[in-house]
């Protein structure tokens, strides 16, 4: 033997150690791939961490920031395409759908069945975290996208009296706040921010039934019908209410100028309350959330989840089922929700604890889905799939910045753009 | 003679010496032909295929590229690239060329000189584009200030404008690299016989006329590696657009970089992606290939 030989057998035997010392270890390890990364988010997901550690599984954390989830998408792809998934993955929405036919996610429904998840979770809610009548997700959140937060300082200084509740007031409400040196709409010019506000637009004129067919069904005729005009010219109106200044900013920076009393109104979902709580504000006193005018009634939603993979060990499925289990009970419900600015998504919790925006969102968003107006939100990939999602977002952001953009050919843009992208 | 006696002739040492270059230099090698060459084949074969959000074998031959010419944005980013490269090659070059002249006169000071422009070179391009977002940002940057101090009719927004973002990434850029070029052709003026610009001077040529026709034409190989060097970041350029601008407003800076990594990444249509990250691989080629060739005979003449 010489001294290769004996340099190589000794390294691998040497390697073979750690593996052995860790497999003896716990009841078994998840791990949890997420881009939950920010103060509050992260104080959240420690609490998760927490209750699964106590009942003995081992938490391996796999925060992935950056990019809004896509460096984190990167990093599951990479180790989905290696054979080496982790034990669970933040992916929500559609992309559940994607996840399932390639027959990568475990069913959870031993889980469900033991919780009751079909009694607690609203029939919406449940039929996104299934793929092929299965659980393979738990919900952690409902946000709502359909909100407009106001500065109730402000606009009493701008001889603003009530809150907008349809377009023409809410024109009415700019039109004063430009007169009096704020900037009406608080705004940043970035894809997705720019897409928030046309949905909200969507919602408003065409109604719940018009956002369906135009963002789930995606039907031609719906698109490029006058409505969708309608939209647009909407939008483009509500982009001169809005900052010369806006294009890249993050909506934080924009959620500030309502709070520092430099802007009036901001059109976002409720993850901006988290601003807001941060700069120490109250809900209802400091600040008002109402629905996006002409939208009351309806909702908006964008649910965070956790997606199960499939693993081969025993305990390692025993501690993804500890997790699906824990997201949903009410200890980490509370605290996750608090934090994120979102409803729990168990009906059956006491909201008393929440604020007051937060107490009407939940009681919006069970009267909107006993009524058939709850919806997913295009913005937020709740809709579509993201390439159909991106199509859409590069014909608003281009209407949005380009001066001359013509409102009535714009829908008809956008469905080209589904059809180039599916 | 066994092969016992040859073992113990030459011993482990020996055979470690022997080997040991090769074993140092195997995973580098490894290295840059599975991760460099093995990858862009795959890049290749993804983008024939119908690849989504994760990669797929389903052979649609040349689909993807089809759909990728098909779509305003990519010709966007393809037409800012054009713009951004040729603007940003030219005036490096120009200042770089200029800046580098003006120090070649043995002037005091000028490893100080050197210094200060070859800095912005130390920076990386994420902090370049955010610093000249902030300085050229008109709420908050140059543009407020000039107002600020009375210059009341003072407008620079072409950051905000999506007619003229372009123009922004190239101010940004060229601060960047042409201290850059300039050390190239200080360098390469270093190099330059004294004899053959004195020689020059006795036959009463000016200083112009013995840059421009005498001194810059000998430094054409210098000029080549600036212009490859150039072009390839140019042609690479993503953290500068990523921090200065993301693509914005609209998508009316976006570069092809951008475009690739959207699609691949944030998207889910890993074939158009993969298409578009093949179509800069042959823009970079159609550059480096003449190059390379040209350099190469160039030598074997010598």
């Amino acid at each position: 033997m010489n001294a290769i030989t004996r340099l190589a057998t000794a390294v691998s035997l040497a390697s073979l150690f750690p593996f052995a010392a860790l497999a003896a270890d716990s009841k078994g390890t998840v791990e949890v791939v997420h881009w939950w990364t920010s103060g509050g988010e992260a104080a959240a997901v420690k609490v998760l961490r927490d209750l699964v550690e106590k009942d003995g599984f081992t938490w391996k954390d796999g925060a992935v920031a950056g990019g809004a989830g896509s460096a984190a998408m990167t990093v599951l792809k990479t180790r989905v395409v290696s054979g080496n998934p982790p034990g669970a993955a933040q992916i929500k929405g559609p992309d559940l759908q994607e996840w399932g036919a390639l027959d990568l996610l475990a069913p959870l429904d031993e889980v469900a069945q033991a919780n009751d998840w079909d009694g607690l979770l609203s029939k919406t809610v449940a039929k996104t975290m299934q793929y092929d009548g299965h659980y393979v997700a738990v919900p952690v959140n409902i946000h709502r996208v359909n909100w407009l937060w106001i500065n109730p300082q402000v606009f009493e200084k701008a001889g603003i009296d009530k809150a907008p509740t349809t377009l023409d007031e809410l024109y009415a409400a700019g039109d004063k706040l430009k007169a009096a040196g704020f900037i009406p709409l608080a705004h940043g010019g970035q894809p997705w921010q720019d897409s928030t506000v046309f949905e909200g637009l969507v919602l408003s004129i065409m109604g719940a039934e018009g956002f369906h067919k135009a963002f789930v069904e995606n039907d031609e005729a719906t698109l490029t019908s006058a409505q969708m005009t309608e939209v647009f010219t909407a939008l483009k109106k509500l982009s001169t209410y809005m900052d010369d200044n806006r294009a890249g900013r993050d909506w934080n920076l924009a959620t500030a100028e309502v709070i520092d009393g430099k802007a009036g109104m901001q059109i976002m979902g409720d993850w901006a309350k988290s601003e807001w709580t941060a700069a120490g504000k109250v809900a209802g006193k400091d600040y008002q959330c109402v629905p996006m005018p002409g939208t009351a009634g309806s909702y908006t939603y964008n649910i965070d989840s956790m997606a199960m993979f499939k693993l081969k060990n025993e305990g390692d499925i025993a501690a993804q089922h500890a997790l699906a289990r824990i997201a949903l009970e009410p200890e980490f419900q509370y605290v996750f929700n608090e934090n994120k600015g979102s409803i729990p998504v168990r009906s059956d919790l006491d909201m008393s604890k929440f604020d007051s925006c937060a107490q009407a969102s939940m009681k919006d968003f069970q009267e909107a889905d006993k009524n058939g107006k709850l919806e997913p939100s295009m913005a937020h990939s709740m809709a579509t799939n993201l390439a159909v999602q991106g199509a859409i977002f590069d014909v608003v952001t281009n209407f949005m910045s380009e001066k001359n953009a013509d409102p009535s050919k714009a829908g008809a843009q956008i469905y080209a753009a589904i059809k180039a992208a599916q | 003679m066994s092969i016992a006696t040859v073992m113990t002739k030459t011993s482990p040492l020996d055979v470690l010496q022997r080997w040991l270059p090769k074993l140092v230099l195997a995973p580098s090698m490894l290295v840059v032909l599975v991760g460099f060459y093995g990858y862009i084949l795959w890049t290749l074969v993804l983008s024939f295929t119908n690849s989504s959000f994760m990669p797929s074998y389903k052979w649609v031959g040349l689909q993807q590229y089809m759909r990728l010419m098909d779509n305003d944005r990519w010709w966007v980013a393809s037409q800012n690239l054009l713009v951004f490269g040729g603007l940003f090659i030219g005036i490096s070059l120009v200042i770089g060329v200029f800046l580098a002249v003006l120090l070649d006169q043995r002037i005091r000071r000028e490893g100080f000189i050197r210094t200060i422009y070859l800095y912005p070179m130390a920076l990386s391009m994420i902090v370049t584009g955010t610093a000249w977002k902030w300085l050229l940002n008109p709420g908050l940057g140059l543009d407020k200030m000039l107002r600020d101090w009375g210059w009341e009719g003072f407008r620079l927004d072409w950051l905000v404008d999506q007619d003229r973002v372009i123009y922004c990434l190239v101010i940004a850029a060229v601060w960047q690299a042409s201290g850059f070029v300039m050390a190239l052709f200080l360098a390469g003026l270093r190099s330059v016989d004294q004899s053959i610009i004195r020689a020059a001077q006795v036959d009463g040529a000016g200083l112009p006329t013995i840059y421009l026709r005498i001194v810059l034409p000998s430094l054409r190989p210098v000029f080549f590696s600036a212009v490859m060097i150039l072009a390839h970041i140019a042609i690479k350029s993503f953290d500068l657009v990523a921090a200065m601008t993301a693509g914005g407003p609209g998508y009316s800076s976006d570069l092809p970089a951008m475009f690739m990594y959207s699609f691949t990444f944030s998207r889910g249509q890993m074939g158009i992606g993969s298409a578009s990250a093949m179509l800069m691989l042959a823009a970079i080629l159609t550059l480096l290939v003449p190059y390379l060739y040209s350099e190469l005979r160039g030598k074997r003449h010598e």
